[in-house]
């Protein structure tokens, strides 16, 4: 899984996909992962920087991050390669 | 103050019309006073005493009526000759599909008279015709929706039974409507008819996101520009009230191969759908530029200028980059005149 390298995503979370032009709001941690996800991070290493970061339990945030994933796909955010 | 390095030229602008289903003339205008290569003067050319664009501020410096397109190229040529006079334009740019047969015609004319033109041949321009245009997609590999021409309503059920529903009833040169029934497709069909004409064109019906992709051909198979746009809002005659630029090179690769297939001359759009699996239909090649010229002025490839220049038999040099994410919003203004100025294009036919 990789996300659109040309994705561009402001600071207050507003995501635009300039390949159709689709856009999206996300909230600021959404924003925070898409961010690493651009960076190449793998899930290991952003596991470790939000929950070192936030208050929020490994397995809650395993789940969390699925369902994020999971939008990103339903919107073409992301591609299998 | 003026800049006396500036060249100074004229250029005649048609499609003033700047209404809910609009002409691209005055985008077009604004991209050429954009440009600091021209101290210019614009003479708008209108076919209506109503046209927007005749009573904009800062559009065109003089405005002149022009006989309709069925008035015939005699017509059109005096009228020119006329205006000519006066005026010695040296760049004429008609940005209406139903006036252009006339004007590549006369372009030979025109020439005689010292006026550039810079238009796709009469080859070009019926190559890309909605009834010609899946034939051409099947000889230079393009996806285009299949279609058929048809000269009587009663070859709708048939038509229909080949393509099944929904599927459009498009119209000679504009409009197109999406039956869901043979009731809609029928009354569609005599809708199109009583406006446009004869044929009607049945199209399959293609489900996807619609880009649109502005481009210039220089006539020798090069792309001097080529600049994608997604509709963000759509009027209920299927323009663009919004847009934005797209970064796909998928969508530029696919206007340059059309250029080269066709050596286009000139401004033209591709419309395109784009089903979700990423295949790109071609729903309609129209032979001019689109009202929504002007955003590629904002996103840094002045078409329209560009296209002065080729006129008037300068080089130019293919742009290479755009600001991807440049969106334009369309906007209605209540423009207040007084009924003298009116008069004046509606009685004299100048203004």
């Amino acid at each position: 899984m990789k996300i659109h390298s040309n994705l561009a995503v402001s600071d207050s979370g507003f995501i635009f996909n300039p390949s159709n032009g689709d856009s999206f709001s996300t909230n600021l941690v959404g924003a925070e992962l898409i961010r690493l996800l651009k960076e190449g991070k793998s899930l290991t290493e952003i596991k470790k920087e939000i929950t070192s970061k936030y208050e929020v339990e490994p397995t809650v945030f395993e789940k969390d991050y699925e369902d994020f994933i999971s939008q990103l796909q339903d919107h073409f955010l992301v591609s299998n390669d | 103050m003026t800049n006396s390095t500036k060249r100074k030229i004229t250029v005649a602008v048609t499609g003033l019309n700047a209404v809910d289903s609009p002409g691209p003339g005055v985008a077009v205008i604004r991209g050429i006073r954009d440009c600091e290569d021209f101290d210019v003067r614009i003479i708008g050319f209108s076919y209506e005493s109503l046209e927007p664009g005749i009573y904009m501020e800062g559009i065109a410096d003089k405005v002149y009526q022009i006989p309709y397109p069925a008035a015939g190229t005699q017509t059109l040529l005096s009228r020119i000759e006329y205006i000519h006079a006066i005026e010695k334009i040296d760049v004429i740019i008609p940005n209406f599909d139903a006036e252009l047969y006339n004007f590549i015609k006369i372009s030979p004319q025109l020439k005689e008279f010292g006026i550039a033109t810079f238009l796709p041949t009469h080859e070009q321009f019926e190559s890309r015709d909605k009834v010609n245009l899946f034939k051409f997609g099947e000889k230079h590999g393009f996806l285009i929706p299949k279609d058929k021409t048809i000269y009587d309503v009663n070859e709708l059920a048939a038509t229909a039974k080949e393509f099944g529903y929904p599927l459009v009833v498009k119209g000679k040169y504009y409009e197109a409507t999406v039956a869901y029934t043979l009731e809609q497709a029928q009354k569609a069909f005599h809708k199109l008819n009583a406006k446009w004409g004869l044929p009607i064109i049945i199209q399959e019906f293609i489900s996807g996101t619609e880009v649109n992709i502005a481009a210039l051909g220089d006539g020798e198979g090069n792309t001097i520009s080529a600049v994608p746009m997604r509709k963000l809002f759509i009027t209920d005659k299927g323009k663009a009230w919004a847009g934005i630029t797209l970064e796909e090179q998928s969508l530029i690769d696919l206007a340059e191969k059309f250029i080269q297939a066709t050596k286009w001359r000139g401004g033209f759009e591709i419309e395109i759908m784009r089903t979700q699996d990423g295949k790109p239909y071609i729903m309609e090649v129209n032979p001019r530029f689109p009202a929504w010229i002007y955003l590629t002025v904002g996103a840094g490839q002045n078409q329209p200028a560009a296209l002065v220049k080729l006129a008037l038999g300068e080089k130019v040099k293919p742009f290479t980059t755009y600001a991807v994410g440049k969106l334009f919003i369309r906007y209605a203004w209540d423009l207040i005149t007084d009924v003298s100025e009116f008069q004046k294009i509606s009685a004299f036919g100048e203004l």
